[in-house]
Order: C-alpha cells, then structure tokens, then sequence
C-alpha cells in the first residue's frame, strides 16, 4: 500500500459501502475497488460442547449467541458450560489419558502431523471464520494466524518422540502431566488453541480446552478435524461458554495442570485458586502488557515507523505484546511523529473479509467499551490525541467521535496515537488493548531503559537502532520475555514467547515450551 | 586458672555487615553445651534485607561468569576452612546429630558449592539455544536471574538445605534473602561469615534468622521479590507462599527433595529463578 500525499492533502476521502449489502463500512481514501473475500463457509445454527470425540448438549440445555463484530449479525449459538458440562469433559480427558500418553511418542507425532496437514487443507475456510467471528482482518487470519497455527502444530509433532532432549540431564523419557485445562482469549483464537494444544498432546497429555467467549467457532472447526483426522476420542474436549465456565474448568478438582492465557487480574485470580488446592498443581500464565517500542535516533527511521505501525495496529492492538508504549529519542521526535501519523493515515478501516483490509472491527462490545474508556481518560488528562483521517481539528469531543464511531453497525476504532504522554497517566501504564499508541521522549539510554522497565509488566520490548553494540545492551537491560530488535510483532513455532514479571511464567513455543507440560525430574511443580 | 571463653554473638547478615534485628528480640537454642542466643529479625529487618538485595543484584549479575564461578570456589575454599566450625554450628541443636553425620553434611554442602561453580559458565550454554525460525531472522533465548529470590531453609539439614537453595540461585546472578532454619539458623550464621570473606559482593547474599511463621506471611507478597524457593516446607507454609504468587506473579517453586541425595541439584534447580529470554534480529545485507 502507498501512501498518497494529495489524498492526506485535501482530506479526501469516502465511505463506501463493501461487499454484499449490509457490511457497514469500508473507508478508502484511494479508489480501491472492493476485495471481499468470498469462499463461502458453512456455519451450522447451533454448536454443542466437543466431549469425548462427539460434539453434546450442554448439560441443562443453554445456549448464547456468537456475533460478528464488524455487523452484529449473529453466527450461531454455542454451548453455556457449567459445572457438569467441565466435569464430563475432565473425565473423558481422564480415560483417555492412559491410552494415549503411552502410544509411542512417534505414533502421538502422527496425529499431530495429520491436524497440521488438515488444517492447512482447511486453511482458507478457517481463515475466513476467525475474521467473521473475530472482526480481525482476513489478510492476518490468511497470513497469520491460521499459517502458525497449523505450523505450530507440525512443529510440535516432532517433539513426540524426542522428548528425552526437551529437558537436560534427562536418562529416559518424561512423563507428561496428565489432563490440562486450557483457557485461551479471544485476540488469536486459533492460534491460541494451538499454542495450548500442540505441545501438550506432543508431551502425551490429555486436555479440556475453554475457548473465549465471543471467539468459540474456530476452534469447534478444529473439533471437526480432530474427528476427521481419528483423533482418539477424549483426547481432546472442548467446552465452550463465559468467563464462569473457564472458572469451572480451573477449579476443577481432577486436573493436573492449567495453561491460562488472559488478562494480569484473572491469571492472578487462578494463581490464588491453585494455591488453595489441597495438591497443587502446575500453572503456566501468559498475561497482559505494557510493552515499550524504543527508537533511538541512529535508528533507520523509515523502518521503525514500520515497526511501530504493526506494532501497535496490528490486529486493532488487540495483541497482548503490543508495542503500546513508544519511545523516541527527543532528536528525532518531530520527524518520527510526522511520519507516523502519515502512515498512520494511509490504514484502511474497514470489512474484516476485505483483503485490503488493514484494521478490521474491534472483536467486541465490551473491549470497544474498553477503548472508549481509555481514550476518554487519555484524553481527560490531557494528553493530545491523534485519530486518522481528523487532522487539523484540536476539538476533543469530535476527536473521540471520530474515532469510535466509523460505522451504524459493528464495532470500530480508528487507529489513534496519544502525544506527549507522562509515565504517570493512566494511558501509559495500563494495557488499552485496542489500536491506541502512547508515545513518550528520552534523551539517554539510560532514561530509555529506565522508561522502558518502569512497568509491572515484563511481555515485550522493542529496540531499534542501527548500532549493534547498542542492541545487545539495551537487549540486554530490558525486564522482558521476547526482545524484538529493528523489528516487531514476530512469531513463530520455534521461538519461546513469555513474559517476566507481571505478565506471567512459563514459555510456549520452542523446547522451553515443552517444559510447561513435562512432569521435571525433581517432581517441583512450577 | 581456667579461662573464661568468649562466646560468639550471632546476628543478622544483611547488605554485607552483620547486624542485629532492629526489634531487639532473640530466640534461644538449647545446644548441649549451653544455650545459644540467634536475632529474632522482624518485618523491618525482612524489608532491609530485600532492599539490600535489590540494590546489589544488578551488578551481580552484570559480573561476568567466570568472575561469578571463581567467587563461588572461594566461597568453597571459605567454608572448608570452617570446617569445624560448621560442624559444631550443625550440632547446636537440643538433639544434635552425630558429628560424623554432621560432617558428612557438611562436606556435601561444601562439595555443592563447587558443583554450581561450575554452572555459572555453563548453564546458559545447556538451556539457552539458537532458534531456527522461519524467515530471514536470528533468533535466540537466553536465561537470565529473575532479580532478587527469597529462599525458605528447612529444619532438616540446616546448612545443606540452605546451600542448596543458596547456590543455584545466586549462580546466574539473583541477588537472594534468606529464611534460615528456623530450628538451628547457626550454620547459616556461620556460613555468612563465610561468604563475607569470599568477594561475595555486599547484599547478594542476606540471611535472616527469626520465626518463619511471623516472616512468611510479609515475604509471600513482597512485590520486589521475583521468585521464593523452599525446601520441604511444612503444608501450612506451602499455602502461604503459593498464595504469595497471586499478589505479582513472582515465581513460587516447593522443592521436595533430600538434600543429601546428589540428585538434589543440577539445572532444575537453577531454573526455578531464571526467566528466559528471546531476541529477534532481522538478517539482512
């Protein structure tokens, strides 16, 4: 996409309406015809739970509704989880697990193996379910999500049968845990259930997974390929349902394991849920952050705008690593400012089915109330806020208005960056989860750093600097899991992601992700 | 004439001096030969000792790890020179062990102290690695110290539970707390004296003797205490530190183990106070 300086110029720009009648929005400043994507996927009115290899009624009978964010229609209806529905998905986890962590190690590879393959089959129809039930734009669900989630699982595959050189030291093969509850959030569906379920079946665990709430249809898809590929049955179960049903599941008193992914406050919740077992059990938390994008002035610039735009609008900022927080070098704030709200402008709004798409709709009513509330706050204590598309006006209440209301229907933010932000206001410290940046100065690297690990939180950290020396030592002194160097927002099967501190413990990804589902030799649960 | 002997004072080791609880309270041992008297540190001395190790911790763990192996030999080096010292300390309960059971804990703990030595320019190696990620990147993860670390002795094995907690901490560069037995805390006393004389830089090694049930509940949630490790704790105090993870997600593990068994160290043990760590860098002409 190139940017267009005539267009930016005059403000020109207009609204049209995209794809079969009633999308709200797709707004082009350039005259782009509309791409939807059309393969057309089927969406069956109501889902059960996924227990014991079949897909079952909800124990007493209650169903809730799945919306498309970008129109409000409603998808289907899945399965309420309550506590019989967990129960039975435990113990069908339960009597699986014998069978299937003693098959050989190459044998558990090849089920893994097949899922990679089927998804990658599916891949096209997966991709075009998570952005309906998501909002997130098909160009990332296509490139994405849906690539690393069945990498994810052909990497993990291998592992099976090689488990003894996960952890060192190690004379035999490990055991794996046993039955695993998994929650997972709603930013990266499917990538998220593969996260959780990949290493976990790689380790011969069993495992009860509770996807989000406002995203459960892709991964009931991925029910249908555990059933297509002769998954055995109870391998994996699924229960869907609210924040209630993943308390149920991690409450659970015959689990042997939980992996949460979700916000700081509910990891802590779980954290004092397992402390009060009578036999506790291990617990993995990939939670929330702060994350800074720090510029210094040798940097190349033109990239690190690059860098700052995924890293923050990437997925509506709907990403627990988000490069929330820039840092530019005093030097060369006026330049990166400018060009990052010229970036900023050439985004295109719009139908997440719309492969020019950049920023699809915020993936609920109640995360778009989130943002509202923040940037309200942000913009209450008095830091200037920049909306795309809304250059040249100074009025606060037309700014908010701009950004938030883009469509009559669906969920929207604009992409928006606050300016001149105090470490002290809430917009620089707490996590907006939305395509809301808060940029910030220094003038030393130490202030950087300083500035940087001012955080409870320790996710993700951005650097970029032409001066190799200067990576390994910024890199170095950052409090964070996954340091990205003159680039952001990178991912992959191989490489380890986890946060320090408050964002949480334990690694997925790579062979220290294995770690979180092996039973160690010490038998110290983590 | 007989002589009158001079009796040691036993006191707090925190930020590198030894120094008495600022409560004024102590607790009292009935050894066989005669009662010895340990500083009963309070919540203020809990708070000074976290302090301290907060402010040491960073150039710890700067100091290259050769430099961090050859300051833990000399602090083997220290302790076989306390041989008897720390056999007697071991002994200085109302029902000591045997002096040879006393000495074989003893060398065992000096022989510990050696063994993570040797980790300190190692254990990068074996758990770090190169991660052969798709695309023109170079990918790799690290451990590093979670920062500072409080450790929790058992009563059992009063100076070996406590190296073994001590040494896989420290040897990657956390700066650590420590609770000690709480039925004998003189051996950790004298190994603090020990490690004073070892170039052990001041804080990164702190040692509280004092009722764990009156320090647990304050070093639980402390919010600049990024991981606890504990040896054998008993199930009441096992809940109290786990529920200290729900407050900054700090790193709890319960080792259960018998530290005399040489299976009671390695890297499992050092990996309960490490975070790892992964950078990305574009590969690019």
């Amino acid at each position: 996409m190139k940017s267009d300086d005539t267009a930016l110029a005059t403000g020109s720009r207009e609204t049209v309406h995209a794809g079969p009648g009633d999308l709200p929005v797709n707004e082009l400043y350039l005259e782009y015809a509309p791409a939807p994507e059309t393969a057309p996927v089927e969406i069956l009115p109501r889902y059960g739970h996924f227990i014991d290899g079949a897909f079952v009624e909800p124990a007493d009978g209650k169903y809730f509704e799945t919306i498309n964010p970008a129109t409000e229609q409603v998808l289907s209806e899945v399965a309420l989880g309550t506590e019989p529905d967990v129960d039975r998905a435990v113990q069908a986890a339960r009597r699986a697990l014998s069978a299937w962590r003693s098959l050989s190690g190459g044998e558990r590879g090849k089920y893994l193996y097949r899922i990679a393959r089927r998804m990658q089959e599916r891949a096209r129809e997966l991709a075009v379910l998570e952005s309906m039930d998501g909002g997130k734009p098909i160009k990332e669900s296509r490139d994405v999500d849906i690539p690393l989630a069945a990498a994810h699982f052909f990497y993990h595959a291998g592992w099976a049968d090689k488990l003894r050189y996960a952890i060192p030291g190690l004379r035999s093969e490990p055991e794996p845990l046993g039955v695993c509850a998994q929650i997972i959030p709603w930013n990266f569906p499917l990538l998220m259930a593969a996260w959780k379920l990949a290493p976990a079946l790689a380790c011969g665990n069993t495992c009860v997974l509770k996807p989000a709430e406002t995203t459960p249809l892709t991964a009931l898809r991925l029910a249908e390929i555990f059933q297509e590929v002769g998954l055995p049955a109870g391998v994996v179960n699924i229960v869907t349902g609210d924040g209630s049903t993943g308390r149920a599941l991690a409450e659970h008193p015959d689990i042997d394991k939980i992996a949460f992914t979700g916000s700081t406050q509910v990891g802590k919740q779980i954290a004092r849920s397992v402390a009060a077992r009578a036999r506790p059990i291990p617990l993995t938390l990939e939670l929330g952050g702060k994350s800074p994008n720090i510029i210094f002035e040798d940097a190349s610039i033109d990239q690190a705008i690059e860098g700052i735009i995924s890293g923050i609008y990437f997925n509506q900022g709907h990403v627990c690593c988000a490069g929330s927080r820039l840092l530019v070098q005093e030097s060369i704030h006026d330049e990166v400012l400018t060009k990052l709200r010229l970036r900023m402008e050439s985004l295109r709004v719009g139908d997440p089915l719309d492969k020019n798409t950049d920023i699809g709709a915020i993936n609920s009513k109640t995360q778009h109330e989130t943002i509202t509330r923040y940037l309200t706050l942000g913009v209450r204590e008095g830091a200037p806020l920049h909306v795309a598309g809304c250059n040249g006006t100074n009025d606060r209440d037309a700014l908010l208005e701009h950004a938030l209301s883009c469509a009559p229907r669906g969920y929207w933010c604009r992409p928006c960056f606050f300016s001149e932000v105090e470490p002290s206001q809430t917009i620089a410290r707490e996590e907006i989860f939305g395509p809301v940046l808060s940029v910030m100065t220094f003038r030393t690297p130490d202030e950087a750093i300083q500035r940087a690990n001012n955080t409870p939180y320790g996710l993700a950290a951005g650097v970029w600097t032409d001066k190799g020396s200067k990576i390994f030592e910024i890199a170095r002194r950052l409090r964070a899991g996954v340091i990205w160097c003159n680039t952001y927002n990178r991912f992959d099967p191989s490489s380890p992601f986890g946060g320090y501190k408050e964002s949480g413990f334990g690694r997925e990804g790579g062979v220290h992700g294995l770690h979180a589902y092996l039973r160690l030799p010490t038998g110290a649960p983590q | 004439m007989s002589r009158l002997s001079v009796a040691k004072t036993y006191k707090l080791f925190i930020a590198g001096a030894f120094s008495r609880t600022e409560s004024g309270r102590s607790l009292k041992i009935d050894a066989p030969d005669g009662p010895v008297h340990l500083c009963r540190a309070s919540r203020k001395d809990l708070r000074n000792a976290v302090e301290a190790a907060r402010k040491a911790q960073p150039s710890w763990a700067d100091a290259n790890a050769f430099l961090r192996s050859q300051i833990f030999y000399r602090l083997a080096e220290m302790m076989e020179g306390k041989r008897d010292e720390l056999i007697a300390s071991i002994r200085c309960e109302s029902e000591p062990p045997s002096r040879d059971e006393a000495c074989r804990e003893v060398e065992a703990s000096i022989d510990r102290v050696v063994h993570y030595a040797g980790w300190c320019d190692k254990y990068p190696q074996v758990v770090g690695c190169a991660n052969p990620v798709s695309g023109p990147y170079h990918n790799f993860t690290i451990p590093e110290p979670v920062g500072v670390v409080a450790l929790v002795c058992p009563d059992a094995r009063p100076l070996l539970g406590l190296v073994s907690l001590l040494a896989p901490a420290i040897c990657t560069g956390n700066a650590v707390v420590t609770l000690a037995s709480e039925r004998n805390g003189v051996p950790a006393c004298v190994l603090a004296e020990a490690a004073a004389t070892s170039d052990l830089p001041a804080g990164v090694l702190n040692i509280l003797t004092g009722l764990h049930e009156e320090l647990l509940p304050h070093l639980a949630p402390h919010r600049e205490v990024g991981a606890i490790t504990a040896l054998n704790p008993t199930p009441q105090y096992t809940r109290t530190l786990r529920e200290g993870v729900a407050e900054n997600l700090k790193r709890v593990t319960i080792f259960d183990a018998d530290p005399m068994s040489p299976d009671a160290q390695g890297p499992e043990w050092i990996s309960a106070t490490v975070d790892h760590k992964t950078l990305w860098h574009p590969s690019a002409t």
